[in-house]
């Protein structure tokens, strides 16, 4: 059976209306995504209290993408979903990156030649 | 005594019951696109700032109640779990504990915008809200720690504003499943305004290394 896709689903009569069920996240799945959330909010917090010179930003900061992608793809079941939801996900995501990235390239290497306004 | 729930009926522009769904779906995602955009400004801005005034950031975010900030994550987290599980209830058609969830969600939500309040009231005690009261004793660069203090309340201020406009709409949803609007055919409400909720917790869980974290070595948990 075809995966579902409502970019080319616009067939009337084509397949069985009912081939996409919802799709139901067993409960341990919710708790167990639930539990690493409150451990890494408190790893992060004692982490942070140690000092890890230019690697404590790193830390909390790649603790925060990994916690905002169990949220992203479990509790907002991305990860189930269809690919068109994915596809505006990650055109969300793609901006923001190139908005933060591009800016900061400049912010970063600005002082680089000791010349002002280059 | 409750009115009848509404019959359940496809658009006529929608072929069948997943396209209809598919669709709120799609629109909820862009909906939330320009959310990140909207937010995406400010971090930059928070980006910027830090990295040009990185002690005055420091020494400022040392100001912050580290115990209270992980505390009210975990609060938060708990509100997304609830969200999680009304919409699981939906989708197996339990409505007394859609109920239930919608409602420990609007009540988990409640006690994170409470220990916001108070955050903010002993900001505004400590005379740390930038404007004609700031003042900051023994601080190496005021200016910039009044800058850290303005992104601190802009950002944490959207985000509770939109913690505000959820808790309304919680409001309207618990309405509506207590009439049993809500059923396993139906509830797409439900699903998109998780989806919402679950977004602000994202913002959160960004927001609170960047403004609670920045140099906690000499400060730690103390307050």
């Amino acid at each position: 059976m075809k995966k579902h896709d409502i970019l080319t689903d616009t067939h009337p009569g084509e397949g069985p209306a009912e081939h996409h069920a919802e799709h139901i996240v067993p409960l341990p799945v919710y708790f167990a995504v639930f539990a690493a959330l409150i451990v890494l909010t408190w790893v992060t917090a004692f982490v942070a209290t140690i000092d890890l010179g230019r690697l404590n930003v790193f830390v909390a900061l790649s603790i925060a993408i990994f916690k905002a992608s169990l949220v992203l793809l479990f509790f907002m079941h991305v990860k189930y979903g269809t690919r068109l939801t994915k596809m505006i996900v990650a055109a969300g995501l793609y901006w923001l990156i190139l908005l933060l990235f591009i800016v900061m390239q400049d912010i970063w290497t600005r002082n680089w030649m000791g010349v002002p306004g280059r | 005594m409750a009115s009848q729930a509404p019959v359940f009926q496809v658009r006529h522009h929608f072929e069948n019951a997943e396209q209809q769904k598919d669709a709120s779906t799609v629109g909820m995602w862009l909906f939330l696109v320009t959310e990140i955009m909207f937010f995406g400004g400010l971090f930059l801005a928070y980006f910027v700032y830090r990295q040009w005034y990185p002690e005055a950031f420091a020494s400022a975010s040392g100001k912050t109640n580290l115990l209270i900030g992980a505390f009210n994550t975990t609060v938060l987290i708990c509100s997304s779990l609830t969200m999680a599980l009304a919409v699981h209830y939906a989708q197996l058609g339990k409505k007394n504990l859609i109920v239930l969830f919608l409602i420990l969600t609007l009540l988990l939500g409640g006690a994170f915008l409470g220990v916001k309040a108070y955050e903010y009231h002993d900001k505004w005690v400590h005379h740390e809200v930038p404007g004609a009261n700031f003042e900051c004793e023994g601080c190496v660069d005021p200016g910039h720690t009044s800058l850290f203090f303005a992104l601190y309340f802009g950002m944490t201020g959207l985000h509770a504003t939109h913690m505000i406009v959820g808790a309304v709409i919680l409001l309207y949803l618990i309405w509506q499943a207590k009439k049993g609007a809500y059923t396993a055919k139906w509830f797409t409400p439900v699903e998109m305004f998780g989806l919402y909720w679950h977004f602000v917790d994202i913002v959160w869980i960004f927001l609170f290394p960047l403004l609670y974290l920045i140099d906690r070595t000499k400060t730690g948990f103390g307050i």
